[in-house]
């Protein structure tokens, strides 16, 4: 490995530090300092990040050294009706992810700023946060199931014919967006409620003075206001949400059908159930490209980085 | 406070928000203490129905195979402890191997002075741009390559040396701390290396400390990376024992009061940590601590 830290202009920028040293400077001591996340750095975010891009060019199966074959897997990437389907699959896991979540996010964080601002209550909304995506997964597989779970149960009792969540075709994508918005819409609400922290309590004041309301203020003064923070939070959830995967491994393993075969799944499924790393790599060139334009455009629509408050 | 339909509609929301959240957890608890039979037989009640501790027997392998198969079990031995063990060691190694290193790249960003400093620490944050799940992929083949494949430090090597957030919030901390002091105990002779460990260290505990229990409870709660490297028991950690603990269950029949045990199992330490450190948790969350 000891040549892959040769080739960043960082690294030999740091050893060919000035051999006239003033004073005042650290150079070797700095050296010292950093050496072991600048290893980390190189070695395991540079590097794979390249890597993975070269073998996106090859055909390699983990036991022979990689192959260099051109656009092939590019080629099958774009004939293969697997990966559309797990690419719509995963944009419409997002669509109600992101949609459900954002929304009741910040109605918890209005309300949390607006009702109380208890430390406790923030506390309860965290709880599920602080579960694995596993725990979550398999909370949800007994709670929902068909047969016996408690929430088929509830819904008999209200008159509604049972959902089979995870196992029907149509059902299975919300539902596990659903679990996933129970998880992390705690999570949401607390980054936005310290959004909100930002918006000088004096203006809310001054609209109370003026005779407006709470619906009227969330209009006219949170929501403009929160705007570049919300721009934020939904770049940051919304490559999050790109990459489920564990929910789908634990609940439904792809199923039924492809019908919740996630992106991220399938890449799995290429590399380690059929040893096709070449394949998969290119795969997920094309999920980095995917977010990179939606970090892009999400960050140029909202104009995350000028606030109204100046 | 007066009280008006708004305010009221308002609280009524904010109460079913706590239950939605709070529910499963009592429905898991509930479910592990019932007998696993009683279930399928129908039991609806709030309580455990036949209140028995078989599954979490059935977790903890002290049951026999024969046992367990005839309270639904799969009768195949597991080995939680050893699971919870090995969370513990992976969870350890990247806390503090990453919480240390990141805590001394910072200390060199924020306070040394040397030639190509901001280019370096820009470079740094380029990082915060890649997706961990880009990496994966090719670091499991490095992984591989280094002979680490199913061990602890295999699984905790990527992310024992630092995160690019980690860097940059321990920095953030460093660079507010007044120089004052630092340069008074520069002049009394301390070197550098003292000031940091002496000094800044000691200083900054809060946000280090802070740091340490989000990167805990990440590194506890990881599933997928850990996925790709465990493949025996000698490496499985408690996420990964989950998921085989429930696909070796009966397919038709699940042993539904064995898995909400081993579910609860899994769960637990996160939410006594979480009992002990909610206020400083819930306080770290803002935008400094983006992850």
């Amino acid at each position: 490995m000891a040549t892959t830290t040769t080739r960043s202009p960082a690294a030999t920028g740091t050893t060919t530090a000035p051999r006239t040293p003033r004073r005042r400077d650290d150079s070797r001591l700095a050296l010292l300092f950093i050496l072991p996340a600048l290893i980390g750095f190189l070695v395991f975010m540079v590097w794979p990040t390249l890597r993975g891009i070269y073998l996106s060019f090859t055909r390699f199966n983990l036991l022979t050294p990689p192959e260099f074959n051109g656009m092939d897997n590019y080629v099958r990437m774009v004939q293969d009706p697997v990966f559309w389907n797990s690419l719509k699959v995963t944009i419409w896991y997002v669509f109600l992810n992101i949609l459900f979540q954002t929304i009741l996010a910040l109605i918890i964080a209005v309300m949390m700023q607006r009702l109380t601002k208890r430390t406790w209550l923030r506390g309860i909304v965290l709880t599920p946060y602080l579960v694995s995506n596993v725990v979550a997964a398999m909370i949800f597989l007994w709670v929902l199931d068909f047969q016996l779970g408690i929430g088929n149960k509830l819904l008999e009792v209200i008159g509604v014919e049972r959902i089979a969540f995870f196992s029907s075709e149509a059902w299975v994508i919300p539902t596990i967006a659903g679990v996933n918005v129970w998880r992390h819409v705690g999570y949401t609400a607390l980054l936005i409620f310290a959004g909100l922290q930002t918006i000088p309590e004096t203006v809310y004041e001054a609209g109370r003075i003026d005779g407006a309301g709470e619906p009227r203020m969330f209009r006219s003064i949170t929501v403009p206001l929160l705007r570049p923070i919300l721009g934020l939070v939904l770049i940051i959830t919304v490559v999050g949400s790109f990459q489920v995967f564990d929910t789908v491994a634990i609940a439904t393993r792809g199923g039924p059908v492809d019908s919740s075969r996630v992106l991220q799944y399938y890449i799995y499924d290429v590399a380690f159930g059929r040893f096709q790393f070449g394949y998969a790599s290119a795969m997920s060139v094309a999920l980095l490209i995917v977010l990179m334009i939606i970090t892009f455009l999400q960050y140029r629509l909202t104009r995350a980085s000028t606030s109204d408050l100046n | 406070m007066r009280f008006t339909i708004g305010r009221a509609a308002a609280w009524t929301f904010m109460i079913i928000v706590v239950l939605l959240s709070l529910f499963p957890f009592y429905w898991i608890l509930r479910t592990a203490l019932s007998s696993n039979n009683a279930l399928y037989a129908g039991g609806d009640s709030v309580l455990p129905v036949q209140p028995s501790l078989g599954g979490f027997e059935r977790v903890f392998g002290t049951q026999t195979g024969q046992e367990a198969i005839d309270q639904g079990g799969a009768g195949q031995e597991i080995f939680f402890w050893r699971y919870l063990l090995n969370s513990i060691v992976v969870a350890t190694l990247i806390t503090v191997g990453q919480v240390f290193f990141s805590a001394m790249a910072a200390y060199a960003f924020a306070r040394l002075k040397w030639r190509h400093r901001e280019r370096v620490f820009g470079f740094f944050l380029a990082g915060l741009m890649i997706p961990t799940i880009f990496t994966l992929l090719p670091n499991f083949v490095l992984i591989k390559q280094l002979g680490l494949v199913d061990t602890l430090l295999g699984i905790a090597l990527p992310t024992m040396l630092m995160t690019p957030f980690a860097v940059f919030f321990l920095r953030q901390f460093f660079l507010g701390i007044s120089s004052e002091v630092e340069e008074a105990a520069l002049i009394d002779g301390a070197s550098k290396t003292r000031v940091f460990f002496r000094l800044i260290m000691p200083m900054s505990s809060a946000p280090i400390v802070t740091l340490a229990i989000l990167t805990y409870i990440a590194a506890w709660n990881e599933y997928f990376w850990a996925l790709m490297v465990s493949y025996t028991d000698k490496s499985r950690v408690l996420t990964v024992a989950l998921g085989v603990f429930k696909s070796q269950t009966p397919q038709t029949g699940p042993d539904w009061a064995g898995l909400m045990a081993a579910t609860l199992v899994a769960a637990l330490p996160m939410l006594l940590l979480f009992m002990f450190f909610a206020r400083r948790i819930v306080n770290s969350i803002g935008f400094s601590g983006i992850k």
